[in-house]
């Protein structure tokens, strides 16, 4: 069973961390990066070619970090592959040992270094979430067909995102997704933490963080020319204001970007609902012990 | 209707420079809305390439013709009789389907001198948008009459995805999202409750699945 499940189901305030594979077939760097957060998180993210940028599989990202020890947790996009590899790639993932599927509907190509390919999108990531909970619980392919023995019995997970539009949308849209099966929940980064509390006391009035575990993203701020960018540039962010200025004013960038990024993991701990932080850190994997540390959520607890 | 747009002059030119005597066909439905192939731009482009022949010291003959519909071989069969053995090429200014009809008909080398684009309508002149992804099992009775398949870049069936922002799409601040235009609607219609029910997998073996498509109207099939 999946320890993150179980993580969850023992009532504790979850933590996980995100490995980018890379740009090669360098298996040795996601090892590397996996084995540097296992002690501080309860699961790491593999991202499914992120940004549509060609990358090593998050499959096999996801059987590095089981090399190490570590809990995986593979993302996967309905942008580079129909029904039939989606479904034949959660097979050959659970026959390889990973037990935790991220579903989302992907990036679109033109944002990555393939745009002139053609995407897929045969199924989006709300019915991908219905496929992997019927392959589990219902023991079946999409097409009805049965699957006799093995079935992959994944714990299921979702994104959301409280900064895109329609907002008002955005909570009934993660009912749907919860509807379909999905049983844990990552944000989009919270930079705009009066808006998160805003989507989570919605959630609240949907009595949906009773009926799957809500991890809140954050990611540390490296610069303020960071958030400038996202706050400009990437479509479904919002970044406050104050946020800039703070880092902006800051002597030390690196240093307030932990800071807030620790004073964060603080107040959301507070805000009723959520069950855990995901802590995206990509290219700054080091920094994860320290927010970890400073945040207070060390060491993390162990199941027997 | 059908809307495409005129290749490169210059790609047109380097595919008929052997030719000496070319036929030059437009169309008189969807192109001719949308001033890429019809009776004007037919003229258009026959003096374009006469021109650029000239620039190489020879001579290019055209003959310019204008078809009711490409799409029909009743309306080839009346150009039949200026087809002549000496036309060493035919440049077809219809949609892909005209094209073909053309090359199918006619022994000459058919080329296409449009590039098809999209099934649409007119925003404003000269601009067009596609609006129907030829699904063929058609769903705007579900969405507001906005088309996902086509209108959404991910054609995302229980939108919108994260990437939508003040009324766009990831991809460009200039492309609405389709599934913002499909949530207004249809909360001015009242029918916000109909998208929280999850629609299921689409079945694109209806929409182009490898192999031609075919309609059959049984009634006035011969």
């Amino acid at each position: 069973m999946s320890k993150l499940k179980k993580m969850f189901e023992a009532g504790q305030f979850v933590v996980t961390g995100e490995v980018g594979p890379p740009k090669s077939a360098d298996g040795e760097v996601v090892r590397h990066h996996a084995a540097m957060l296992n002690e501080y998180v309860d699961g790491v993210n593999l991202t499914d070619n992120q940004t549509a940028i060609v990358r090593l599989s998050s499959i096999a990202a996801a059987v590095h970090v089981l090399q190490t020890g570590g809990e995986p947790v593979m993302q996967m996009t309905c942008r580079d592959r129909n029904r039939i590899g989606i479904q034949s790639d959660l097979l050959g993932a659970y026959s390889l040992g990973v037990k935790n599927v991220l579903c989302l509907s992907g990036d679109h190509q033109s944002f990555g270094n393939h745009g002139t390919s053609k995407n897929v999108f045969d199924i989006d990531s709300i019915q991908l979430i219905q496929t992997v909970k019927n392959m589990r619980d219902e023991r079946q392919f999409l097409c009805g067909e049965e699957i006799k023995d093995h079935e992959p019995r994944f714990f299921i997970g979702c994104v959301a995102n409280p900064f895109a539009d329609p907002f008002e949308w955005r909570v009934l849209r993660l009912e749907k997704k919860i509807n379909a099966g999905a049983e844990f929940v990552q944000t989009q980064c919270i930079l705009d933490m009066e808006r998160f509390e805003l989507f989570m006391a919605k959630v609240r009035e949907r009595g949906l963080h009773e009926k799957a575990y809500i991890m809140a993203g954050l990611m540390p701020l490296k610069s303020w020319r960071a958030a400038a960018y996202m706050q400009k540039n990437v479509a479904g962010m919002l970044v406050a204001d104050e946020l800039i200025e703070r880092m902006k004013k800051a002597a030390n960038p690196k240093e307030e970007g932990v800071k807030i990024c620790v004073e964060q993991i603080k107040h959301i701990r507070q805000i009723p609902g959520v069950k855990g932080v995901h802590i995206m850190a990509v290219n700054w994997e080091e920094i994860v012990p320290a927010i970890a540390e400073q945040a207070g959520l060390l060491p993390r607890p162990q199941l027997v | 209707m059908i809307v495409a747009e005129q290749k490169p002059l210059v790609e047109i030119a380097e595919r008929i420079k052997e030719a000496n005597k070319v036929l030059i066909v437009g169309c008189s439905m969807c192109v001719t809305v949308c001033l890429a192939g019809g009776e004007k731009e037919v003229g258009v482009l026959a003096a374009a390439l006469r021109l650029l022949r000239a620039q190489t010291g020879r001579s290019l003959e055209t003959v310019e013709y204008t078809a009711t519909r490409q799409c029909d071989q009743e309306y080839l069969e009346a150009m039949a009789k200026i087809v002549t053995p000496d036309i060493d090429l035919i440049i077809s200014m219809a949609c892909g389907v005209g094209v073909q009809y053309v090359a199918e008909r006619f022994d000459q080398w058919t080329i296409p001198a449009l590039n098809t684009k999209l099934i649409g309508g007119t925003l404003e002149h000269g601009v067009w948008e596609e609006r129907c992804g030829l699904c063929g099992d058609c769903v705007l009775h579900k969405t507001g009459g906005i088309c996902p398949i086509i209108r959404c870049s991910k054609s995302i069936l229980n939108g919108p995805c994260g990437g939508s922002q003040n009324g766009k799409c990831e991809i460009s601040p200039t492309t609405p999202c389709a599934w913002q235009l499909i949530y207004d609607k249809m909360a001015k219609l009242g029918k916000l409750e109909a998208l929280l029910t999850i629609e299921p997998v689409k079945d694109w073996s209806k929409a182009r699945d490898g192999g031609p498509r075919r309609v059959v109207k049984e009634d006035v099939a011969l």
